[in-house]
């Protein structure tokens, strides 16, 4: 039986007691990252470290959703953005002018007609208890639901109006930052709920769509809310959880900063490592690798998979806290879905899908990777410049930096259909134990 | 009277402008979704990389319109179909086909598509920079012919330019010609069948593989159409593809994914809505103000969403679709 089993293609290979593959590749990016530290110096280098962290974070967020359940969020950004807003509402000092005048009260009132207004809408969709015909009910709350609507989101337009013009915007709490990474947790974990809660008992594809059409709607909103967010006028400075780079200088206050993210990533780390071992991650293998079987021992798939998608939501959220306050700047035009969404997406596709490991080496990877890639980029652009202009007396567009960084869009796509072409299960692949 | 043109202008003449490019898009993406069974997320920027070539055949032959007596661009728009159909072709043999070939589940090819998007995305603005660039060069001008009401107090006309009417005449000549060959001709038949049961189609002797290349043809062709129009109505912008992506998968679903016909309704249906929500409806209360109680009557903005929250729109309706008739309203085959 297990002589067999030693021949059957759909397995991996069980792990080797040396694992020498992991020690390879670990080996080689230590040597890049000591090569980024020769060439750049420790400031930089350890600038791109802790943002290469926090990417991590987002990263085991992706890997639990596509690899450990085959759902694939093409929204990271959206979540990535919420966690960034909510670390800036918390940790921004307190705005005096709007606490101090009675514009809190007015926000306040507005929003409590808006809960109220719901709790009217949501009476009226339970009519027909009563006995009111279903036609009538549904045509009643779509009426009521429009008007109140409106007349809340008028309401709310002077308000916000108001604030604008005579605070600048609400400001933050003056809490700690990390505060404002774990409410980013728990607000993109909420939007997860509800995105997943509509599209997971659908086709794959659905959950895609959904999640990129909500990426940019928070987005939008984010952008467009100045008064919540002063949107394109952009929030900084963020003040960080540890001491900031004016007492400490910048190399010790970002390695205290890598430190902190380094904490967080090990704690999911471990925590991810037994959900993987323990029945629950089976049970969650088992729903991906075969639904139908699955379903028919008994599992609630529906319900495993809402559970996985939100908690990888709220891994997504945290790691877009503790990347915005370490950039310390909140601009909403600044979360893009080629830095936030497919970087992630390569950093898990390529690391290796569904092993944190090879995630997190991944992560790393691909993000000096791609901060190496700028110079690069500029200087080969450059060279095609005076190539061009040498040899044929091409006359360059001078918009050539914008250009040259379009070329790395390019890149990441080519990257993405090549390592779904010819190394789909990534560079460290997940191991699946066999108990033969 | 004059509210009641405005209304016109801003919702009739607008949203069906915005509905047929929808619909047109929705229809490429709910072809590939019924013969290959995944959602084409490269559709937008095939779209944009019709438009482009429109722009780069315009550049190179300019004046040629003036003597057909249609602007350059839409002369020059069948070659740009026959570029961008073969770009599909090409996109289909050298990232799809080997990913089909290795049976990955469908959610797969959708990630590999979206890689397709990045490197369209990429490659097109690499060449056309990331600004927006007007498709009527050389002196050619966008006619606009303002059609005045033969009525008392009416001063406001109704305004539709050159390239909405084409717009227009060509969507319905896309449906029609669609619709003769779905049920038509011999191919069209074939795909019909292969939509409906592959495995049935391929045992009756239906060539496959060239089903497929047929599909991809006329998807690059639609694509191609629907970029330029876009891209004539307003300007040619190389970084649409995210926002158009959503409301042509919305209005793809809304028809029933798989469903030519649907796709088309669809497409109406997320154009009207769009265009009907950031209406302001206080311009048509103003006739009525005296009789209005006060508080009605001074409200300025009765928009649902501004303009800039026009992409809720398509979410909205996607969502609603998806929790009351995930099929959408002709019942599509695949949820």
């Amino acid at each position: 039986m297990s002589a067999h089993d030693k021949h059957r293609e759909d397995l991996v290979d069980t792990p080797s007691r040396f694992p020498l593959r992991e020690v390879i590749l670990f080996a080689l990016l230590l040597v890049a990252i000591l090569g980024v530290y020769a060439m750049m110096g420790a400031a930089y280098s350890t600038r791109m470290l802790v943002e290469a962290a926090c990417y991590a974070i987002l990263a085991l967020g992706l890997t639990i959703q596509w690899g450990y359940a085959g759902q694939f969020n093409a929204g990271v950004m959206g979540f990535v953005a919420l966690g960034g807003f909510s670390a800036m509402f918390f940790s921004v000092p307190v705005n005096d002018d709007f606490w101090g005048s009675e514009l809190p009260g007015e926000l306040a009132r507005v929003l409590l007609y808006g809960a109220a207004a719901a709790l009217v809408v949501f009476g009226a969709t339970r009519l027909d208890r009563l006995g009111v015909p279903r036609t009538l009910r549904t045509i009643i709350a779509v009426v009521l639901g429009v008007v109140l609507y409106l007349v809340v989101i008028s309401l709310l337009r002077e308000v916000t109006d108001e604030i604008q013009s005579r605070a600048g915007f609400i400001g933050g709490l003056g809490l700690p930052a990390w505060t404002g990474w774990i409410v980013g947790g728990a607000l993109a974990g909420v939007v997860g709920y509800f995105i997943g809660h509509i599209c997971l008992g659908l086709r794959s594809d659905y959950l895609a769509i959904a999640t990129l059409g909500i990426a940019e709607i928070i987005k939008a909103f984010l952008k467009n809310s100045d008064w919540l967010t002063r949107g394109t006028a952009t929030v900084s400075p963020l003040p960080w959880p540890t001491p900031g780079p004016a007492e400490l200088g910048f190399t010790l206050s970002r390695a205290i900063y890598l430190s902190v993210t380094a904490a967080i990533i090990a704690v999911i780390f471990f925590l991810l490592h037994r959900a993987y071992h323990a029945p629950w991650g089976r049970m969650i293998r088992a729903i991906r690798d075969n639904e139908t079987s699955a379903a028919a021992m008994g599992k609630d798939i529906n319900r495993r998979r809402l559970e996985i998608f939100v908690l990888g939501c709220i891994l997504i959220g945290i790691g877009g806290g503790a990347l915005t306050t370490f950039n310390s700047l909140f601009d909403p035009q600044g979360y893009l879905p080629l830095n936030h969404t497919f970087l992630v997406l390569v950093m898990v596709i390529l690391g290796g899908p569904g092993n944190n490991l090879g995630t997190i080496f991944g992560a790393v990877a691909v993000y000096i990777i791609w901060i190496m890639s700028e110079p690069l980029a500029l200087f080969l652009m450059q060279l095609a410049v005076s190539v061009g202009e040498g040899a044929f007396g091409w006359d360059a567009p001078s918009n050539m930096d914008s250009r040259a960084l379009q070329a790395r869009v390019f890149v990441i796509g080519l990257l993405i259909t090549l390592v779904l072409r010819f190394a789909p299960k990534g560079l460290l692949p997940e191991k699946v134990k066999h108990h033969g | 009277m004059n509210e009641l043109v405005f209304f016109i202008n801003n919702v009739v003449v607008a949203g069906s402008v915005t509905g047929s490019i929808y619909a047109i898009g929705a229809v490429g993406v709910t072809l590939v979704f019924s013969i290959m069974r995944f959602a084409h997320f490269a559709h937008a920027d095939m779209m944009t990389f019709g438009a482009f070539m429109v722009l780069l055949l315009t550049a190179a032959f300019p004046g040629v319109g003036s003597v057909v007596g249609l602007p350059t661009p839409v002369v020059m728009l069948p070659l740009a179909m026959v570029l961008t159909a073969l770009l599909a072709v090409g996109i289909d043999k050298a990232f799809y086909k080997p990913l089909r070939a290795h049976g990955v589940k469908p959610i797969v090819i959708v990630i590999g598509s979206l890689g397709v998007t990045l490197m369209l995305q990429g490659l097109i603005r690499l060449f056309a920079g990331t600004s927006g660039q007007n498709l009527y060069m050389a002196g050619e001008r966008k006619e606009i012919y303002r059609l005045a009401l033969p009525f008392d107090g009416v001063r406001a006309p109704i305004v539709i330019t050159e390239p909405q009417i084409i717009l227009l005449v060509l969507t319905i000549a896309c449906v029609v010609g669609l619709h003769l060959f779905l049920n038509r001709s011999r191919l069209g038949k074939a795909m019909r069948a292969m939509s409906d049961n592959p495995d049935l189609a391929r045992a009756s002797g239906i060539n496959t593989n060239t089903i497929v290349a047929v599909t991809w043809v006329i998807v690059g062709g639609l694509a191609a159409i629907a970029g330029t129009l876009l891209s004539l109505d307003v300007t040619f912008k190389p970084d649409l593809s995210f926002f158009l992506l959503l409301p042509i998968f919305a209005a793809a679903i809304v028809g029933g994914v798989g469903h030519p016909y649907g796709a088309i309704a669809g497409g109406f249906v997320v154009g009207f809505a769009e265009t009907l929500a950031v209406f302001n409806w206080a311009v048509l209360l103003r006739p009525f103000r005296d009789s209005l109680p006060d508080w009605l009557a001074k409200a300025g903005n009765l928009a649902f969403v501004g303009t800039e929250y026009k992409i809720v729109v398509p979410f909205f309706i996607l969502v609603a679709i998806l929790v009351w008739r995930p099929t959408g309203i002709f019942k599509g085959k695949v949820i």
